[in-house]
């Protein structure tokens, strides 16, 4: 039997050995992007482009329905409270707030762990199983360098124009909603302009890139780290889902309480 | 005149963290020397490659690769000298052939993408494969993938170049072709080779010394001539060996 000591111990030296791993992977992605912009015929254009079609307009139907339903339920369970005070307009203001601050980025980033973040892992994992990491490594080349920024820079730029999608087809259900219930369009659309600045679209649309950016170093990491067994793949990519959305929560957090503390 | 060690192992325990695969092995590789690493399935053959080509520490003992022993700093120096053909092939899945063949011209050389295409299409030439120059790796058979992964490992004209089993896999005839072809780089280039076979005709057409690996007494248990090896030995694990089983 292991002693409790020795069980605490080794789980803290492991704890410790991850957190040094993770940052000596953070350091290595941040010089890779960083030779990047000194040398940019570096950048694997190709594997960006085909990343980019993946994250992105692949991903477009289904954010966008995502995007409409969601709408369409915050639309309907706030109209059910609002209506008693004969405020069902002001669903609108709400819908605005929420999608455009909070949902949009949040819900769009939640569907891009599932579809891209998971796809890297498993990509990258399987290059692992395959031996092709250890092919570039003996090669000299990193990696990091040659795998990570294409796939990051894809997943940065994918979330904002998700998002746009999934926001824009939000306030499309929740105008449907509306309508239903006898609210035209015409205020709809001004109740909508009147409570969003551009602050907060351009918010929205900067927390998910800085959301991208989470999912694209996660997935990769869970694939470079991969175990070279039958089974590594899936568990890497499991692994890039979960942590990709356990990130994704903590930085909106860390943002939430950065807003409260600037006041806007 | 003496030989100049390419590859020079002293008492190096060979195997993964908390797992011994091999205990105490030493041997030297010559320059220009066709160095071949026996043994059954599963003995250590390609974790005893791994740790000479840079990617698993040894667990304890001497390891020095034209040298120099691998740590950060001497790492891309390292790599640079070295060619390497994984037993899977390890091609890049999500590149053709000959981009593969191409990465680390490209990566490495300052030619043009004209030149590196050249020599890339000159390379896969050798290996009898310019016909799949332009299909991805998963529309070649397992053998054409092990040729493409050769050239790739001969694309930097390296001072050492390890096969990990280059001839499973292939015809006799292909894997004859490769025999002569690791003959005239080394006759032309002087370059050294490390290959895990099990390819008797081919260890003693181009062989010039093996190390015999037991995994049950965890050692290195012959290293010498193969014909040396075949008459001589004592041992009856490489009787076996080179008597195809039979005593
Ligand atoms: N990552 C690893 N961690 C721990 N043990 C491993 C690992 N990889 C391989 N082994 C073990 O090391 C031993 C030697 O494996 P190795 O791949 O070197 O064999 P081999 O001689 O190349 O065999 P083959 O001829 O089948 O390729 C095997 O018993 C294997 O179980
Ligand atoms: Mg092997």
């Amino acid at each position: 039997m292991i002693s409790p000591f020795s069980f605490v111990g080794s789980k803290v030296a492991g704890a410790c050995r991850s957190c040094a791993d993770v940052c000596a992977y953070i350091g290595e992605s941040v010089c890779a992007f960083g030779g990047i912009l000194f040398h940019p015929s570096r950048f694997r254009a190709g594997d960006f482009f085909l990343a980019f079609q993946r994250a992105a307009f692949d991903g477009l139907v289904i954010t966008s329905g995502i995007g409409l339903l969601l709408g369409l339920i915050l639309a309907f369970e706030s109209a059910a409270a609002l209506r008693m005070f004969g405020a069902e307009v002001y669903v609108s203001d709400l819908l605005a707030i929420g999608l455009f601050r909070e949902l949009g980025p949040l819900v769009t980033a939640i569907v891009l762990a599932g579809r891209s973040g998971s796809a890297f892992a498993a990509e990258i994992g399987t290059m692992k199983v395959d031996e092709e990491l250890d092919a570039l490594t003996t090669m000299g080349l990193s990696p990091v360098r040659f795998l990570v920024p294409p796939r990051v820079a894809a997943a940065v730029l994918a979330m904002p124009i998700l998002t746009v999608f999934a926001e824009l087809a939000g306030l499309a259900g929740g105008a449907g909603v509306l309508s239903l219930m006898g609210v035209p369009f015409e205020v709809f659309v001004e109740h909508v302009t009147d409570s969003t600045g551009l602050f907060a679209v351009v918010f929205g649309l900067v927390k998910g890139a800085l959301f991208g950016l989470a999912i694209g170093m996660v997935g990769c990491y869970a694939g470079m780290r991969a175990k070279s067994t039958a089974d590594a793949v899936g568990v890497a990519a499991t692994s890039a889902v979960v942590s990709g959305i356990v990130s994704i929560a903590l930085i909106d957090g860390l943002l939430a309480v950065l807003c409260y503390i600037c006041g806007v | 005149m003496e030989k100049q060690t390419m590859i020079q192992l002293q008492n190096v325990d060979a195997g993964y963290p908390g797992a011994v695969i091999l205990e105490n092995i030493s041997f030297n590789v010559f320059k220009g020397e066709i160095f071949i690493l026996l043994g059954g399935s599963g003995c250590g053959k390609s974790t005893v490659m791994k740790h000479m080509i840079g990617l698993n520490p040894v667990l304890s003992g001497n390891l020095r690769v034209a040298g120099l022993e691998w740590d950060f700093d001497t790492r891309t120096e390292l790599c640079r000298k070295i060619g390497v053909m994984f037993q899977s092939g390890a091609l890049f899945g999500s590149m053709t052939c000959l981009e593969n063949v191409m990465l680390p011209i490209r990566e490495f050389t300052s030619s043009k993408k004209r030149a590196c295409c050249e020599r890339a299409m000159q390379l896969l030439r050798d290996v009898e494969l310019e016909d799949a120059a332009d299909k991805m790796p998963s529309e070649i058979s397992g053998g054409m993938r092990k040729r493409v992964a050769i050239a790739r490992a001969m694309a930097l004209d390296p001072e050492i170049v390890f096969l990990d089993e280059p001839s499973a896999g292939l015809d006799p005839i292909t894997s004859a072709a490769l025999d002569d072809l690791i003959l005239k780089l080394r006759a032309e280039k002087g370059m050294t080779f490390v290959i895990v076979t099990h390819e008797l005709d081919s260890i003693f057409k181009i062989a010039d010394r093996c190390a015999m690996f037991d995994k049950s007494r965890r050692a290195m248990i012959a290293l010498g001539r193969p014909q040396e090896l075949k008459h001589k030995s004592e041992d009856a694990f490489v009787k076996r060996f080179f008597n195809r089983g039979s005593e």
